[in-house]
């Protein structure tokens, strides 16, 4: 029984894999155009540290970052972005509720939630294949602005908060789907969603840049350990003590969006009803 | 016999039909509007955090806060006229290419690609251009600034020059649809093209810096598109020196060139259409 389970998972996962190998020219072409918004990052952040320097006359740093720092966050966000981010899986899993093709997870024996987790594991690790190249060429000629490697602690934490972001982003973004059972139009939710992330997650700005109550607000919500915590990690922003309970609040998010998710699933299928062939 | 008049009243109509289709699905129409002005003002958000930890975008410039809202309010302008009249359409232009409608166009007696750019309206991009209108006052009476007729003239002259600019990368980048078979980058490319646009052109400096300015400036002239109409506002033309025309001058021959080459790509993509259907 395992074992059928097992090779069903092992298919699943080769038959997804195969499928967006297709689609690598453009996977490739589509990783290196995502590093274009950093340019334009770099440049204004360059234009931020040069008038402070100006006003102050010495080069003060910003929030605590310098400006090797600032762009060494923007880098080093995409990859946790790399992890975290889940296009179309809340989106996908809403049309498949709202057009009835989620009954195809009810009458054969395949569980929804480990199969659109397969087929995103195969997704990242393609991508994460055919992006090393591009991702390798910009660090390289950005190696200025990033911290040299860390210790072996930091790096084993690092990971360990990459392969959580992935986790909570996945459990996120599929419970959001998965409201779909109840209202079949989620768009503007997703909107909300988006724009949450956009600016909470530390994807637009570090965080820590965010001044008093915003700041503190901002870091009660899950939405930070999906970009700005992994890469707070490598940057050596968090440590010690700060560093444990920052994995600890990840790895309860992720639990908690794991449980939320089942139980939406549980009862949104109580809900559901499929007509037709 | 087609007339610029006679244009001018089927856009009307594109104009009626594009509201009474947003009117139909009203609840979905307010949704759209309302979460692109919150979008906006999200952005506004990032840059008031910005201006809180610097009194000036790059040393020297002369782009302080409201300066850069000037600049801002501009760049909405000309990116809800942009989702307001073509994104749509772009986006459009390439599906029927990729599944053959783009026949029941051409076979229309009007021009092609009249009809491709401003077939669908989105009314819904208002909401932004209200933010942008309202930002520009506010930027305005912060700084003290009252244009006199003639800067106004030229600032809504610009910002349609602007609208030229953008549209003719637009509509060039879909045209190219018809060679790749599909073009589902389009919009993401254009997108992080015009993302280099969102700031003044003063902060692309140094080496790498310099070469990018001049390249979206004289080759792909984005650049032109939102900092000629912004500098008009916050240093009101002083044409004195012979210098200063430059900029000013090249922007109109910019947007010349941008819409001939355009069309020339666009009649040229046509060439080699082929229809999907039988």
């Amino acid at each position: 029984m395992r074992f059928a389970r097992a090779s069903t998972s092992w298919t699943i996962l080769r038959i997804s894999l195969q499928e967006r190998l297709v689609y690598r020219g453009d996977f490739a072409l589509g990783t290196l155009i995502r590093f274009l918004p950093i340019i334009t990052q770099v440049f204004l952040w360059g234009a931020v540290f040069s008038a402070v320097e100006a006003v102050s006359g010495s080069r003060r740093p910003v929030a605590g970052y310098t400006y090797q720092a600032m762009v060494g966050y923007y880098l080093l966000t995409m990859v946790s972005r790399a992890f975290s981010s889940m296009p179309g899986l809340a989106s996908g899993v809403a049309r498949e509720i709202r057009e009835g093709t989620v009954k195809k997870y009810l009458v054969q024996p395949v569980d929804m939630l480990e199969f659109l987790l397969l087929t995103r594991v195969a997704h990242k690790l393609v991508y994460y294949v055919v992006a090393v190249g591009p991702f390798a060429l910009v660090f390289w000629l950005c190696r200025g602005y990033l911290p040299g490697w860390p210790g072996p602690e930091v790096m084993a934490a690092y990971l360990a908060s990459l392969l959580m972001a992935f986790l909570l982003g996945f459990f996120l973004e599929a419970t959001i789907g998965m409201i779909g059972f109840w209202f079949l139009e989620v768009t503007s939710l997703l909107f909300v969603y988006m724009l949450l992330s956009f600016f909470c997650s530390g994807h637009m700005f570090p965080i820590d840049l965010l001044p008093g109550a915003w700041g503190q607000a901002v870091r009660l919500l899950p939405l930070q350990y999906l970009a700005y915590f992994p890469t707070a990690v490598m940057l050596g922003k968090v440590t010690g003590p700060d560093l444990a309970r920052g994995l600890c609040a990840q790895f309860g998010w992720m639990l908690f969006f794991l449980i939320a998710a089942r139980v939406t699933f549980h009862y949104g299928v109580r809900r559901y009803s499929g007509f037709g062939g | 016999m087609h007339t610029p008049l006679s244009y001018l009243r089927v856009f009307g109509t594109f104009l009626r039909n594009s509201l009474v289709r947003d009117m139909t699905f009203r609840a979905n129409f307010l949704i759209d509007t309302i979460s692109s002005t919150v979008w906006v003002f999200m952005n506004l958000g990032f840059y008031v955090l910005i201006f809180h930890y610097t009194p000036m975008l790059g040393a020297g410039t002369g782009w302080g806060k409201y300066e850069f809202f000037l600049f801002l309010a501009t760049t909405l302008l000309i990116n809800s006229l942009m989702r307001g009249l073509f994104l749509s359409n772009a986006v459009e232009l390439s599906e029927r290419i990729r599944t053959g409608t783009l026949d029941f166009l051409l076979v229309k007696p009007i021009d092609t690609q009249f009809l491709a750019s401003l077939g669908r309206i989105e009314w819904s991009a208002i909401g932004p251009f209200a933010c942008g209108l309202l930002l520009l006052a506010y930027a305005l009476a912060q700084l003290g600034l009252v244009p006199g007729p003639a800067t106004a003239a030229l600032y809504v002259l610009y910002v349609l020059c602007g609208v030229a600019i953008y549209y003719s990368l637009m509509i060039a980048m879909a045209s190219t649809s018809i060679w790749l078979g599909r073009n589902r980058a389009l919009l993401d490319f254009w997108f992080y093209i015009t993302n280099f646009s969102r700031y003044p052109m003063e902060i692309y400096r140094g080496p790498w810096g310099t070469p990018l300015r001049h390249f979206f400036t004289f080759l792909i002239p984005v650049f032109i598109a939102v900092n000629v109409p912004a500098r008009v506002l916050v240093r009101p033309l002083e044409l004195r020196a012979p210098a200063d025309w430059l900029l000013p001058g090249f922007a109109l021959l910019a947007t010349a060139g941008s819409l001939v080459v355009s069309r020339w790509i666009f009649n040229r993509s046509l060439v080699s259409y082929r229809s999907a259907s039988s």
